[in-house]
């Protein structure tokens, strides 16, 4: 098992007029930690949906395992998803459902096991994140971080071949930040899957990247691994990684100067 | 103006995409979430429909006796609520309360699920939302408006309801009230064509509910909007449709 579980080639991609992609190239390699970075509003979740096809691009092709996307059928589509498993920002768990029935929800749908395999696997999912004697409770009753995790567990309860997850530690305080980041790196190795992970918490994200890009203004800026991405000689990644104020991205929002605006009015 | 033909547009794909769901593709109809559904939209509606209905037949047997008995025909107090109720009352206050309860509802309880991102997580599991969602909320108004319809007609024409306040207050003769009720309102003429609007008028909110809340901005706001234009539009449908349906089934045009 090598190569590239996604290949994504020179994709363009509009919203409205706006280009969000022009021209991408992203590989996400199997059994690997991939992490794409970038400033809030570059479209890093638009890049997920490409890949599960919610999304076509304009222009260029997302492959999954050598199937390209954007030309599949919709029950192909389907079949692809169950291989997929996403971890959304705020969990999107089923509010209606416990969080047993919620991890237990794609098993019955897709599985066609019997209640008591299904039992046996749901049990083993929330084992692996820590909260096997949380399943009675409904998704109102957990905090952020648990949401997370049980979202994590319905993700893999499938044993999917690519895990997405999607901005998965913001907002957390440091000790969930920590249980996430210690899950990632454990279902990626321990169950053999594939994980791309989107995020701008720079710190945390190459702490476990094996692999990452930089996405800014609808180009891959930089790529390499995290002791690559740090020796950038380019001084956007570098104000990115550090987080500095001012830079090549200006503090102030473009437009005229302070004293031209006083100048306008007379006051100078 | 051309967010106008576009809404309109997209709404009925909406609704081709509803009604080809409706067509069961792995056999099984999912009984289990349509009662669920009819619990939530047609049980949860219930109470303020009885007394809704209740208070409709009271103010009618009030305003109609104090018209009929001017004549002394107040005998035939139960010909006009019967006429009145099944025809039109009932049909038309059934569907514009029920769009107020339980189409905002939906609308906000769909148009959440949006925002909370739980439409795009069935949709990655490889589970349609439209079958699974939508479908059964659908059918659960198709199935819940009528029969909200029956009972609020019942309620308005009954013992707590008009029969009440004319017959036990007002001292009109019981027996005159319902023979003559039952000698001027037709099975097939008025209780059915009732029956056929209160038909509408579900098809119209569960589409208007469901649309607006699947294609809620998945904000607060979105989803506030969302709901204000379900009450409205649906409102708008059921007064509009009843009176094309009036002239259509009754005639007189």
């Amino acid at each position: 098992m090598s190569g590239n579980l996604v290949t994504v080639r020179d994709v363009h991609f509009y919203r409205g007029k706006r280009p969000i992609y022009s021209g991408v190239d992203i590989d996400i390699r199997r059994g690997k930690i991939t992490a794409i970075l970038g400033p809030s509003g570059t479209g890093k979740t638009t890049l997920l949906r490409l890949i599960s096809g919610q999304l076509k691009a304009s222009q260029g092709s997302v492959e999954f395992d050598g199937k390209n996307v954007s030309q599949l059928s919709r029950s192909g589509l389907f079949e692809l998803r169950k291989r997929l498993g996403m971890l959304f920002q705020t969990g999107a768990l089923l509010t209606d459902l416990t969080v047993f029935d919620n991890v237990a929800y794609p098993l019955r749908e897709h599985s066609g096991k019997s209640e008591k395999e299904i039992f046996k696997i749901v049990l083993d999912k929330l084992e692996a994140v820590g909260l096997r004697n949380a399943r009675d409770l409904m998704p109102s009753e957990l905090s952020g971080g648990m949401a997370r995790r049980v979202a994590l567990a319905r993700a893999i309860a499938l044993g999917p071949d690519l895990v997405m997850y999607d901005e998965p530690f913001t907002g957390q305080d440091p000790i969930s930040m920590g249980v996430l980041i210690k899950l990632i790196r454990s279902v990626n190795d321990d169950l053999g899957i594939t994980s791309v992970v989107v995020s701008h918490d720079v710190d945390e994200v190459l702490s476990i990247a094996d692999y990452a890009y930089i996405v800014a203004d609808g180009k891959v800026i930089c790529q390499g691994d995290s002791d690559t991405l740090r020796a950038s000689q380019s001084e956007w990644v570098q104000q990115f990684l550090n987080g500095k104020a001012d830079g090549p991205v200006s503090f102030h929002f473009p437009g005229p100067s302070y004293q031209d605006d006083l100048a306008a009015e007379g006051i100078a | 103006m051309t967010t106008f033909f576009a809404h309109l547009g997209r709404s009925f794909l909406f609704l081709l995409q509803l009604l080809a769901a409706l067509v069961p593709t792995s056999g099984k109809l999912r009984l289990r979430l349509l009662t669920q559904q009819i619990w939530s939209v047609g049980n949860q509606s219930l109470v303020i429909i009885v007394v809704s209905g209740v208070f409709v037949g009271m103010v009618l047997a009030l305003q109609g006796y104090r018209t009929l008995v001017t004549f002394g025909a107040e005998e035939s107090l139960g010909v006009v609520v019967g006429l009145s109720i099944v025809r039109e009352l009932g049909p038309v206050l059934t569907g514009l309360l029920f769009a107020g309860r339980a189409g905002s509802a939906l609308a906000a309880e769909i148009g959440l699920m949006r925002a909370t991102e739980q439409i795009d997580g069935l949709e990655l599991m490889a589970v349609d939302p439209v079958r699974r969602l939508l479908v059964p909320r659908f059918l659960a108004v198709m199935i819940s408006l009528p029969l909200l319809t029956a009972i609020f007609s019942c309620m308005a024409i009954g013992a707590a309801g008009a029969h009440l306040i004319g017959v036990d207050l007002l001292g009109v003769d019981g027996g005159a009230y319902w023979s003559q009720m039952k000698a001027a309102v037709d099975f097939q003429g008025d209780v059915l064509n009732g029956v056929i609007k209160s038909v509408v008028f579900a098809f119209g909110v569960g589409w208007i509910a469901l649309y607006q809340g699947y294609f809620a901005a998945p904000t607060s706001e979105g989803v506030g909007r969302a709901t204000t234009r379900t009450v409205v539009t649906s409102s708008l449908f059921i007064l509009g449709s009843n009176f094309v349906l009036t002239a259509l089934l009754f005639g007189g045009l």
